[in-house]
């Protein structure tokens, strides 16, 4: 196995359901050691993606490599590898913490030893012990999260593959999971997140946006929002449909968005002047507001790289 | 304009109703059962016994002795399907259930006619089955054409010898086939349940990413439930033993290994069914479906000897009919498994076809 090359690298991926390309000759170079996140809208192709990574889908088309493993053909010798954390809490909601992680670690074949050994360490680290013995089912999201975890990284997996983790989680416990997974990618290993919240693929060291099956961009958080092809500017106003009417039928906006009493516009970059343009304009309807620029998020990235592509309307 | 609780109303009953034409299998079973119940009560169940399976031992092979048989063959209530050789052999055929009665006449036959005492000739009937006994009895006592210059008698020319079950109780009839009928219930709904509940929670999304391979989460899921079955055939053996007085004359031993082979023959088709039904709710269902023709059609209450053929087709297919011929076979009939070849053989292949079948629907990837 070639330690300091990519974990995961696969060419011209490609999975069809009957007429639907549910992912389209997707490029993907993961390194190891880091935390890579497929942001998306659902039906975008994420989840069809992670699990053709693991085996689990056979694409259509393609070559994937995994830890030195070629998928899918050596799926089976990669289960061992990896932990999978499904979007659904998937333990046994009758059996206690306890014995779900003893049923898991056999199922790893784990050695007795070790197992008990590995478990003692996950109830430390992902605090366990106020619940260990209580039914899976009576747990909180959080709680539920911490086991599922636990559970998944029992064997040390090389590889850690989460569905959409948190979203049945509150905040606190979402940044709690976070810092669990810095923990496991500062021991090695690599982990693939897929998710459709912002804050979460912002953590993320790298991240591919797809859209309809295709992979529209992708790299560090700070490199997109840094490269988006767009001006951002935001309006503060009382009167927020006075001033959308205003800018309604500019040519170069590409996206209108609401926040409260402010609206923030992605403009395309021909224009030499985007402030002072839309000053005029809500000038022109008597509409009072605040213009100014602001820094992209990477919510603009992922609506500037979602926008319908050219003569593709939808 | 319908007042307001009378709309609510009717939105929740139209709502109802598009869900259940959303769920085609449930929409399957509201026709199908009733469909289903109807076509085994009105044309499969028949307590006019015919046909029955009967072999014939003439050791006189006079002009009278074969008019006997031919008059008795004429009834069509029993079918002579098999001539052994003597007595024996006879009887080693009712053991095996190949044949269910036997018509014996005696060398001496021709002295017995004239003799009013004596009885010319004498029926055999396996009495472990139901309605076999009453119907078979009943052409001895008729008087036949082919019987007359039969001295007039006052004891019956017939003697009639019920077999295995000697006062005719419906109890020895109906408690071993009874433990095929109990497994059937269990292990199907079972092992169906268990399978889909996984599927239905999401644990089955976890599973197929653990090196957990299919052949092993079916047989790791499926071996809990083979000793569930070998204790339900405990129980109701020992209860059939003590509270009805049913005789245990084969090997216990013969006994478990049919049980066994059946618990497996109807996991597999538990098997199947999980691979169809998409929730608990549909198991249930698809469980129910298959338990009913098995309970009417398999012998196990009502005979099949007066069914159609079809129905006897049907019957075929099923493995309990199979298992409720061991099951009488080998508890009251004494009978080792070698003699029940032919049923242990039909078991099998429905059991090698049924995981073939299951295997082919389990696919471990998720496409």
């Amino acid at each position: 196995m070639n330690e300091s090359g990519a974990a995961i690298e696969a060419h011209g991926l490609t999975r069809r359901f009957g007429a639907v390309v549910a992912v389209d000759h997707a490029e993907l170079s993961i390194p190891r050691g880091r935390i890579y996140g497929f942001l998306g809208p659902n039906g975008s192709g994420k989840s069809t993606t992670l699990r053709m990574l693991c085996g689990l889908i056979t694409p259509t088309s393609g070559t994937i490599r995994v830890l030195g493993l070629d998928i899918p053909r050596q799926a089976e010798a990669l289960r061992t590898l990896m932990g999978y954390m499904t979007q659904r809490f998937s333990l046994w909601e009758d059996l206690s913490a306890r014995e779900n992680l003893e049923f898991m670690a056999s199922v790893y074949t784990l050695e007795p030893g070790h197992a008990a050994q590995r478990i003692g360490a996950a109830v430390e680290e992902y605090h366990l012990a106020e619940f260990f013995e209580r039914p899976a089912g009576t747990l909180s999201g959080g709680q539920k999260q911490r086991l599922a975890l636990a559970a998944a990284t029992l064997h040390q997996p090389s590889l850690l593959l989460l569905d959409e983790p948190t979203s049945a989680v509150d905040p606190q416990s979402r940044r709690d999971f976070w810092e669990s997974l810095f923990a496991l990618t500062a021991r090695g290993t690599t982990i693939l997140v897929s998710t459709h919240y912002m804050d979460e693929a912002e953590r993320c060291h790298a991240l591919a946006i797809l859209d309809r099956g295709r992979i529209v961009a992708n790299g560090a958080p700070k490199q997109l929002m840094a490269d988006l092809p767009l001006q951002v500017i935001e309006i503060e106003t009382e009167d927020t449909v006075g001033a959308r009417a205003a800018l309604h039928g500019l040519d170069s906006l590409r996206s209108l968005a609401q926040l409260g009493l402010r609206l923030h516009a992605l403009l395309a970059q021909d224009v030499a002047d985007p402030v002072a343009c839309i000053e005029s304009l809500l000038a022109g309807r008597g509409v009072k507001a605040r213009v100014r620029r602001a820094e992209a998020s990477l919510e603009d990235v992922f609506v500037g790289a979602t926008l319908p592509r050219a003569g593709q309307e939808h | 304009m319908l007042p307001a609780p009378l709309r609510r109303m009717r939105a929740i009953a139209v709502k109802e109703l598009r869900q259940m034409s959303r769920d085609k299998l449930t929409l399957a079973m509201v026709v199908g059962i009733p469909l289903l119940q109807m076509a085994i009560f009105g044309y499969g169940i028949n307590y006019d016994v015919r046909h029955v399976r009967a072999g014939v031992v003439d050791l006189a092979n006079t002009q009278a002795s074969r008019s006997l048989i031919a008059d008795i063959a004429s009834s069509q209530v029993v079918d002579f399907i098999a001539r052994p050789a003597g007595a024996d052999e006879l009887r080693r055929l009712i053991v095996s259930g190949e044949i269910h009665a036997g018509l014996y006449i005696p060398p001496d036959f021709e002295r017995r006619r004239i003799d009013a005492t004596r009885p010319v000739a004498q029926v055999i009937i396996d009495g472990t089955r139901p309605g076999v006994d009453t119907a078979v009895r009943a052409i001895t006592e008729a008087p036949l054409p082919g019987r007359t210059g039969f001295k007039r008698r006052a004891s019956p020319a017939i003697e009639v010898l019920t077999e295995f079950n000697p006062e005719r109780r419906t109890a020895v009839q109906v408690v071993p086939a009874l433990i095929g009928v109990i497994l059937s219930m269990t292990m199907v709904i079972f092992t169906a349940i268990a399978l889909v509940r996984e599927r239905e929670r999401g644990n089955l999304e976890l599973l197929i990413t653990t090196p957990v391979r299919s052949i092993e989460l079916m047989v790791g899921k499926l071996l809990p439930y083979i000793g569930v079955g070998l204790i339900q055939t405990t129980l109701v053996l020992v209860a059939g033993v003590v509270l009805f007085d049913v005789p245990i004359n084969g090997s216990l031993l013969d006994l478990y290994l049919g049980a066994g082979l059946f618990i497996a023959a109807t996991l597999g088709l538990g098997l199947v069914i999980s691979t169809i039904a998409a929730t608990q709710f549909q198991a249930m269902q698809l469980g129910f479906f298959t338990l009913l023709p098995s309970i009417l059609l398999s012998g196990f209450a009502f005979p099949f000897e007066g069914s159609p053929r079809v129905v006897q087709y049907i019957a075929q297919v099923l493995p309990l009919t199979h298992f409720v011929e061991i099951l009488r076979g080998v508890i009251l009939r004494g009978a080792t498994l070698g003699a029940l070849w032919l049923p242990v053989l039909k078991l099998a292949v429905f059991l090698v076809l049924a995981v073939a079948l299951a295997a082919v629907r389990f696919h471990k990837r998720l496409d």
